[in-house]
């Protein structure tokens, strides 16, 4: 019979020694196992005289702990070795590019468009769309336009021939909102507008949103106070602003709105209308059958596309209708 | 209208700078554009006269002068000028003078003779573009005079962008008027004293439409010398305002109009036949006018006519055979008031903008006609001499505007204002506007000045006050009133989600014109529903869109030629379709081509093909929650290929069309690579049912794969169909893997291989169950579509 201490010495060198799973289980079957040396050992304590066996028992159970643990470390090692060597081939290279599809992109029109809705949306403006193609009713009469005024021909309007028109501004669908709901009413309107008008500043589909508020606590400082609240939060910085009377037709008193902008181009920072606004002319009220000594309202209405050129940097107003993928894939 | 800053200061006493005045001008609503220096930053340039001229010794061109320059001496000056003469008046740079730009007057030899300064054109000046020789000043400018001084000329243009409403201040005095109250300045109205007539002449006037012209002022002037040189004061402040000096005749009729705002017109009274009569055109007649056009008249139109017939263009343009001439010798005034709605768009209709018709269509004071036809007398006479004869008025004073009295509320003032302004504040902004206030118990009953247009309604005053007092000036308060959430429908999907899901596939936005080519909808069969523009703004966009498809392909092909492989693009937005009404209809459309996946590493690639297409509309429909309700049937379309093509329906209703673009079309709009597009109805993909979940079974599911050959007509739909109405609701999920046709497939018939998820909500299914349901889909699958079992 081997003595334990000599299967143990023996045990520890080979085990030290090994360099493979394959081996470190041999190594484990041949000595734990169940005809291995220390188990066998462990048969044969019956044999033992009865003083002897504790002392004798007591040292293989401690080899036997020993030998099993000793294992249990090695095979850890050498699976953290293996795991470690098979990792090194695994190795990629994280700067290839991802797979799959790329993602598109929304229209910069889209994007201020929206962007103005959501702002004005939380402070309880409802959206409201309207036809494109009006007459000359809803485009221009109800809206305060005497026949044959010159600001008729300020709209350079695109006719049918048969009396109906492609809609020169949102404002339209102010009347029919306020026809279908009275008052008091807080909407706002975006969409698509047409003018006769092509070149360097003008193309002959842009697009606009109105908003309109009519009710009885309503001012003028109120549209002051609202329209300095949106020009801030859309460009999310205190702009310079100033309100300049102007005239429209359907709103009196009437004010055109410029921020104090800077082209970048080492240029003196000057002023740039933004938006037209004003409280509701009483006969627009009065188109809508809504009383005008009740009632105060006030409207605005700004172009999308110079908003989107000014907070995107675009220079050119026409680049928007070209659609080039060169263009569209800077939005998102 | 552009106006001399000078000019407006002998109107109103102003103590700010030109610069401050633009800020007050824009700030009242009268927005000042630019302020432009009147001339160019010279110094060193006096009055001077040459004393005596000669020719040069060694220089047929050039003359030698002796010029005085007010100190005494006589300078000696070479000069090229053809009319330089002793005697004459003229803008002299000295020594040491700068032009500007860094010119500076040297001392300098021409041809072998010194020359000490430099006579001007009005060129070298920048004050006109007459070079043809020194710029001649009057006899009595004195000498030695700095020319600056002389000529004021440090003076400003302002341009100003007015509003239609105000046509008051398309003159001196009316914006004199408005800048006194901007300005809190006095106004000081020039005195325009009545010119005494010296002869009896004068012409017979009948206004015989009264409407349109309620006022008609005539004077008869005799003997004017039409060829006077225009007084250089005056050249200067037409050119500062913007006009060009012609003659002296009309130099004086714009002169009168820019100061006060009244159009004139002046006839060769010997070319006039008879007496004037103001009338409706006759569709008959034509007219040559000043501008050697000539134009058809019509019943629109108003006219002044002689004996004869028209000879001028109410309120628009004078006849050329009418016209003052360097041969007249006698002029008839006219200084009339016209309805501005009489002439509004006449012009425009004609092709014509004359500064006549910019002040007519807006309303020129009609006060002022016979003030005007004086002032016009008196400096015609002062400048070219002629005996007037008195001045003749017809009007129709029931048809001359009357200025109503407006109340004004100061209490609503202040409600719609926001502000709180005081009564005096308010009466003292009213007067120095020029308007008759009258107080009673809660404001003022206002009356406006004549010239004033725009001021029928308390609003109006209550515009004036605000625009007087300042916007910037009132209060910036937040809307007030109740609070509400607004209206949100989860039965209506929001477009952004459509667009997002778009975007995540990998299209791109696109926003086209709403307006196509006619030609591209017929090359397309899309124009059945056609609307057409009355007055495109050119052929290729003349009628309105039928369709997103024509749009989105030009956007596709525009790219495709910029090198652009692979294009996705979507588009929202309405099309018009003109049946019996017209349908204005929201869309989602697509358009792509190019690979199936942008090129990528580590996969091979392929060709876009319908599947990937449906696949992204599937994703669309997928928003609605329940993809069962939605179909894909096979349909041609005269622009889709006719073998890949599908109409597409949710709950039974037709939303659209998906397919391959037809080869035939593409050729014939020179796109080369395949398209796939769709486009679909938003009515219908947006509206849902409000989600309600279902309970979701605890125990495991069975997956079964089949395989089986079927004829080539039986179409997955059935297949689906099929296994459906057999497996009921145990079948949680049915997949296609493979769809095959070839080697070891029998000629007709193609190879599917379908998976079917197997799972009950109550219990856990055995092998018997699944088998046994298996064999009833095999059955099914023979017996309904001639499948043949494989495995």
């Amino acid at each position: 019979m081997e003595s334990v201490d000599n299967i143990v010495m023996q045990a520890r060198t080979e085990v030290a020694e090994c360099d493979n799973l394959q081996r470190l289980d041999e190594l484990r079957v041949h000595y734990l196992g169940k005809k291995g040396k220390v188990t066998t050992l462990l048969k044969t304590l019956g044999d033992i005289e009865a003083e002897k066996r504790r002392a004798i028992g007591q040292a293989v159970n401690a080899a036997k702990t020993e030998l099993a643990n000793l294992i249990v470390l090695k095979k850890a090692h050498l699976e953290a070795l293996l795991l470690e060597e098979k990792l090194a081939t695994e190795k990629i290279d994280v700067s290839l590019p991802g797979r799959g599809e790329a993602r598109g992109g929304l229209h910069p029109v889209t994007i201020a468009m929206q962007r103005i809705i959501d702002l004005f949306a939380r402070l309880g403006f409802d959206v409201a769309t309207g036809p494109e193609v009006e007459d000359d009713y809803y485009n221009f009469e109800s809206l305060n336009f005497p026949a044959h005024h010159p600001a008729r021909a300020m709209h350079d309007t695109f006719y049918f021939g048969d009396g109906r028109l492609l809609r020169t501004h949102t404002s339209p669908v102010q009347i029919r909102e306020m026809l279908k709901l009275g008052a008091p009413i807080r909407i706002i309107a975006p969409g698509k507008v047409y003018r006769s008008d092509y070149d360097q500043t003008h193309t002959p589909m842009f697009h606009q949103v109105e908003g309109l508020l009519v009710g009885e606590q309503v001012a003028m400082s109120d549209l002051k106070g609202l329209l300095r609240e949106f020009v801030n939060a859309f460009f999310e910085t205190s702009m310079a602003m100033r309100f300049r009377p102007s005239y429209f037709p359907f709103t009196e008193p009437s004010a055109e709105v410029d921020v104090g902008w800077d082209k970048g181009d080492g240029s003196e920072p000057g002023w740039l209308e933004i938006l037209g606004c004003g409280m509701v002319h009483p006969n627009v009220l009065k188109a809508c059958n809504v009383d005008p000594e009740k009632y105060i309202g006030y409207a605005f209405g700004m172009g999308v596309e110079r908003l989107a050129m000014l907070r995107y940097g675009v220079k050119d107003l026409r680049q928007f209708f070209d659609n080039d993928l060169q263009f569209l894939r800077q939005f998102h | 209208m552009r106006f001399s800053y000078q000019w407006l200061k002998q109107w109103v006493q102003l103590d700010i700078d030109v610069f401050d005045l633009a800020e007050k001008l824009t700030a009242s609503g009268l927005e000042a554009d630019q302020v432009l220096p009147v001339a160019a930053p010279f110094s060193g340039i006096c009055v001077a006269e040459i004393i005596s001229c000669e020719a040069h010794p060694d220089a047929d061109k050039l003359t030698l002068c002796q010029v005085d320059a007010g100190d005494g001496d006589h300078l000696q000056v070479v000069c090229g000028a053809p009319n330089a003469a002793a005697g004459m008046k003229i803008p002299f740079a000295k020594v040491g003078a700068e032009l500007g730009e860094g010119f500076k007057i040297k001392k300098a030899k021409l041809r072998g003779i010194e020359s000490f300064g430099m006579a001007c054109s009005a060129k070298e000046l920048g004050l006109s573009d007459d070079h043809s020789g020194l710029m001649a000043l009057a006899d009595d400018a004195p000498l030695g005079m700095d020319f600056r001084e002389y000529l004021g000329l440090d003076d400003f243009s302002v341009d100003l962008e007015l509003t239609l409403n105000r046509g008051d201040c398309l003159g001196i005095r009316g914006l004199a008027q408005d800048v006194s109250a901007s300005c809190k300045s006095v106004f000081t109205p020039l005195e325009i004293r009545a010119v005494k007539p010296a002869i009896d002449d004068q012409l017979d006037i009948l206004l015989e439409d009264e409407e349109g012209c309620p006022r008609y002022a005539g004077r008869v002037i005799r003997g004017v010398d039409v060829g006077a040189a225009t007084p250089l004061w005056m050249v200067e402040s037409l050119r500062r305002c913007g006009v060009r000096s012609i003659s002296v005749v009309v130099d004086v009729s714009n002169f009168v109009m820019l100061e006060l705002g009244q159009p004139m017109h002046a006839f060769d009274l010997d070319a006039l036949q008879g007496g004037i009569v103001v009338r409706r055109g006759r569709s008959d007649e034509k007219l040559v006018l000043l501008d050697d056009k000539e134009i058809d008249i019509n019943e629109k139109l108003l006219t002044i006519c002689d004996s004869k017939g028209p000879v001028a263009l109410a309120g628009i343009m004078g006849g050329l055979a009418t016209g003052v001439t360097e041969l007249s010798k006698n002029v008839f005034l006219e200084s009339a008031w016209f309805e501005p709605s009489i002439i509004s768009g006449r012009a425009r209709a004609l092709g014509l903008h004359t500064d006549a018709s910019h002040r007519f269509e807006r309303g020129v004071d009609p006060a002022r006609q016979v003030e005007a036809i004086e002032r016009m007398t008196g400096l015609l006479m002062d400048i070219a001499g002629g005996e007037p004869g008195p001045v003749t008025v017809a009007e129709s004073p029931g048809n001359l505007p009357q200025q109503k009295p407006v109340s004004l509320r100061l209490e609503r003032l202040n409600r719609v204002l926001g502000s709180s302004l005081g009564a005096d504040e308010v009466s003292g902004i009213l007067k120095s506007l020029g308007m008759e206030t009258d107080e009673n118990s809660d404001g003022w009953s206002v009356k406006a000045p004549s010239g004033r247009f725009d001021i029928e309604i308390e609003e109006d005053l209550i515009e004036e006050v605000a625009r007087i007092h300042g916007y910037d000036a009132l209060p910036a308060s937040l809307p007030a009133g109740e609070i509400r959430l607004g209206t949100s429908s989860e039965g209506q999907i929001e477009l952004t989600r459509l667009r997002e899901s778009m975007c995540a596939a990998g299209y791109h936005e696109a926003i086209n014109y709403s307006f196509v080519d006619r030609s591209l909808l017929e090359t397309l069969k899309l124009d059945e529903y056609v609307l057409p523009l009355a007055n495109p703004i050119s052929t290729d966009m003349d009628v309105m869109r039928t369709s997103l498809l024509p749009g989105l392909l030009r956007s596709l092909s525009r790219n495709t030629r910029r090198q652009q492989e692979r294009v996705r693009l979507f588009e929202t937005g309405v099309v018009f379709l003109q049946g019996e009404k017209l349908d204005e209809i929201d869309r989602i459309a697509a358009v792509a081509c190019g690979s199936a996946k942008p090129e990528q590493w580590g996969t091979t690639g392929r060709a876009l093909d319908f599947f990937d297409l449906k696949r992204d509309i599937q994703s669309l429909l997928d928003l609605r929650g329940d993809t069962g309700s939605s179909e894909f049937t096979h349909a041609e379309y005269a622009w889709l290929h006719p073998g890949q093509s599908a109409a597409v329906s949710v709950d039974q209703g037709l939303i659209g069309w998906a397919g391959a673009i037809h080869p035939g079309i593409l050729a014939q709009l020179d796109i080369r690579l395949p398209v796939l597009a769709f486009e679909l109805d938003l009515y219908g993909l947006l509206k849902r049912e409000i989600l309600y979940a279902k309970n979701i079974s605890q125990f495991p599911s069975v997956r079964r794969d089949l395989a089986f050959l079927v004829p080539d007509g039986v179409i997955y739909q059935q297949v689906r169909d099929c296994v459906a109405e057999i497996a009921g609701e145990l079948l949680a999920n049915l997949l296609i893997f493979d769809v095959y046709t070839g080697q070891n497939v029998e000629k007709g018939y193609k190879s599917l291989a379908i998976g079917l998820i197997l799972q009950d909500v109550s219990c856990t299914l055995t092998d018997e169950v699944v088998d046994s349901l298996m064999l009833k889909v095999i059955r099914a699958l023979e017996s309904g579509l001639n499948a043949q079992h494989r495995g």
